[in-house]
């Protein structure tokens, strides 16, 4: 491995910093987006664990439903939590915390294009995760739609959605400022030689994550802007009583919503393929297919909205299409599966944490997408739509892929964001823990889906009982990697053994750097001569 | 592309990086409008007949006059722009300060027109207007909510065109570096163009 010698004599990094506001201040109002990156990645993982919480209250409350938890109190568990889960950890996750500290890094960059930009974006974001904590203690209640709003519930409902909202709309003009801050800095500041086609895949899966943020987030900030009118001052425009229609808001809703989806996904398909070349020592097979799919899955994601609505009452020409164009979303996807797995093929592989987690994306991953075709087809979609197997099937893409694949990115750049090493040992074991109980915990779902138990329900028919307790261990187990993978990186941060500067032998920018970064960055102007993922010159 | 030169500086983009900013910042600015004409759309097909009578509630005049009130605002921050690169402080001044003097204007117009329509009764789930058929419901609904939206993005830009009087006159704008008018001249345009679109949405469909 080369590169892993002690360097010489390092410029402070950016930890040590203060500027002439001091500690505190620097930390409030920073603008270099490696903190910001840090203050995100921060939020974003404790967020992460009062939804992990409410996730498994959920999960415990179905062994003996109504013994521990009332029947609202659990619509209220299971809305939280969806709309923590995704719109404060999942949609924010990857490009906020580690986009934001590693794509002007991985450009050659000092920052992102518009770094007071992205401080606004921050304090969105905290101020949206702030109004959705306070919905849950002030009002008339933490909010028990769902995370979807669905009118004319939301219309009606006493408890305090409307807060909530305003949260989530906040949270949305935080991303559409990411997007925007990510794709100048893509186009205005890369380092001289980086073309578009020798940028890491990392950041073109955030550029085409970045133009759906941009094109599809507004969409959801004005319907949620009348939603919240019409809980006020009833415009009449989603409910029936006004001569509205409720259907227009589950259009207007999943218009981005399902680019949503990709959103949490492409980052996380990003990341993956970063760890694949180096953890394989071997450069990565079909760039260009890899970098085009991401396109091609963002283009195709704003014309399958409507496969949420299968059974909510839309013309037959209409749902066929729209099954139709769904089938088109596995071809970009499947491109991106098969061209990993031919650089896996011959690679030197070494099985560190970030690899298994990044090869256990592939796995889940798969199963998600494969039950995707299954529900995306019409026929079998009217049968499954309202039960546990949806429940598990975006449970595998969101948490089985975009979750691992963000925990992998977590083990994979912790050295360059901390300078310190992980425990390899108690990582990977605590992988092993996290694996076993994720598919326990939703495979049985599956199971449960098609066995007819619907989803959302409080409580159910006592065939289904086996199988929901089966689960919530899963979730116990889970959550016992859960609690042991971030231990170790919590303790790691103070007593993990220095890393080096290179430490997995990695070819691109931010390796090239000292762990953890200076403030600027580079030293000198890096120049680029080649593309990322050039390993025939290290043999 | 003068990447090297946008490094050098450090924080520092170059112009052309925040007039791109810009347009992104516009295309999502489309879309978020984008949903409330999808709206219209769809209440348009459904109630079409209902639509062009509610039509007739609206003052053609009011809407002709508020045309060309934020047009001629479109023209004099354009002028600015142009003075201004012929180094022309004053003169450039004095037309952004024309611009939000109309800005205002419009939005006087706006507060005289809602109390009008107040005044009938006709506003969101008024006794009046629920004893009328849906449509009428729906369009006076989507009459507030995008005519408010909109005035809304007037009352921003009369904000932002009053900061950038301020940075012109500390010289913070200045011929060489006019990127922050030319952006906030480019959010003025689009504010204008949205309300092409609303005038005859709301105005000439009787």
């Amino acid at each position: 491995m080369a590169d892993t010698e002690t360097r010489p004599e390092a410029p402070p990094s950016f930890y040590q910093r203060q500027g002439r506001s001091g500690v505190l201040l620097s930390w409030l109002f920073p603008t270099d987006h490696k903190r910001i990156g840090i203050i995100y990645l921060t939020a974003i993982l404790s967020f992460f664990w009062v939804g992990v919480v409410l996730g498994l209250l959920i999960r415990f409350n179905l062994i003996a439903p109504g013994r521990f938890i009332a029947e609202r109190t659990y619509n209220s568990l299971f809305t939280v939590h969806g709309v923590i889960q995704i719109f404060l950890f999942i949609i924010p996750g990857i490009p906020a915390s580690l986009g934001n500290f590693f794509l002007p890094i991985l450009l050659g960059a000092k920052d992102v294009a518009f770094p007071r930009i992205n401080l606004l974006s921050l304090w969105f974001y905290l101020l949206g995760g702030l109004l959705i904590v306070l919905s849950v203690f002030i009002g008339g209640g933490p909010p028990d739609t769902g995370w979807t709003f669905y009118t004319p519930y939301s219309i009606r409902t006493t408890a305090n959605v409307s807060l909530a909202l305003w949260g989530v709309i906040l949270l949305g003009f935080s991303s559409i400022f990411t997007g925007l801050n990510f794709l100048t800095t893509m186009h205005r500041l890369r380092a001289p030689g980086m073309t578009f086609f020798r940028m890491p895949l990392f950041c073109w899966s955030l550029y085409a994550t970045g133009w759906l943020q941009v094109l599809a987030t507004p969409i959801l900030a004005i319907t949620l802007i009348i939603l919240i009118l019409e809980r006020f001052i009833g415009i009449g425009f989603f409910d029936p009583l006004g001569g509205g229609d409720p259907l227009l808001f589950e259009h207007l809703f999943w218009i981005y919503s399902h680019p949503a989806v990709y959103i949490m996904i492409l980052p996380a398909m990003g990341v993956v393929t970063e760890i694949y070349p180096v953890f394989a020592q071997r450069t990565i097979f079909g760039y260009k297919a890899i970098a085009f799919s991401s396109l091609a899955i963002a283009f195709v994601s704003y014309a399958v909205w409507g496969h949420h609505m299968f059974t909510s009452g839309m013309s037959d020409t209409a749902r066929i299409l729209f099954s139709f164009i769904t089938f088109l979303v596995a071809v970009p996807t499947g491109v991106k599966v098969f061209n990993w797995i031919a650089t896996l093929y011959k690679g030197a592989i070494r099985f560190g944490t970030p690899m298994l987690f990044a090869l256990s994306f592939i796995f889940l991953f798969s199963i998600a997408g494969m039950t995707g075709l299954t529900i995306s087809t019409l026929s079998l979609n009217l049968y499954l739509h309202g039960t546990y197997f949806i429940v598990a099937h975006f449970h595998y893409t969101m948490f089985g892929g975009a979750a691992f694949a963000f925990f992998a990115g977590l083990h994979y750049w912790f050295p360059k964001m901390t300078g310190r090493m992980y425990h390899e040992k108690t990582a990977q074991l605590a992988w092993l823990i996290m694996f076993v109980g994720f598919n326990v915990l939703y495979f049985t779902m599956f199971l449960l889906g098609l066995q007819g138990m619907p989803r959302r329900y409080f409580q159910y028919l006592p065939r289904f009982h086996t199988n929901h307790v089966i689960s919530t261990v899963g979730s116990w187990i889970l959550a016992v990697g859960l609690i042991m993978m971030f231990g170790n990186l919590i303790r790691s941060i103070f007593k993990g053994q220095k890393a080096a500067m290179n430490p997995w032998g990695g070819t691109t920018l931010e390796w090239q750097i000292p762990s953890p970064p200076p403030a600027e960055n580079f030293a000198t102007l890096p120049v680029i001569e080649r593309g990322p993922y050039d390993y025939s010159r290290k043999k | 592309m003068n990447t090297a030169e946008g490094f050098a500086e450090g924080h520092r983009i170059d112009a052309a990086g925040a007039r791109m900013g810009m347009w992104i910042f516009l295309f999502t600015e489309v879309l978020f409008f984008g949903g409330l004409f999808l709206i219209y759309t769809v209440y348009r097909v459904r109630y079409g007949a209902a639509f062009l009578q509610g039509g007739r509630l609206m003052d053609t005049a009011h809407g002709i006059a508020n045309t060309v009130i934020l047009l001629t605002g479109s023209l004099t921050i354009a002028l600015s722009l142009a003075l201004l690169r012929k180094g022309k402080r004053g003169l450039s001044l004095l037309a952004q300060g024309l611009t939000v003097l109309l800005g205002v204007f419009f939005l006087a117009g706006k507060y005289v027109e809602y109390s009008a329509h107040i005044g009938h009764g006709l506003y969101p789930a008024s006794p009046v207007l629920l004893g009328m058929d849906k449509g009428k419901i729906l369009f006076m609904g989507l009459y507030y909510v995008m005519t408010g939206v909109h005035a809304l993005h007037v009352l921003i830009g009369v904000a932002v065109i009053s900061w950038t009087i301020l940075l012109t006159a500390r010289q913070k704008i200045t011929p060489r570096d006019t990127i922050k008018l030319e952006n906030t001249g480019l959010y003025w345009h689009f504010v204008d163009v949205i309300w092409i679109y609303l005038l005859p949405l709301f105005y000439l469909i009787t």
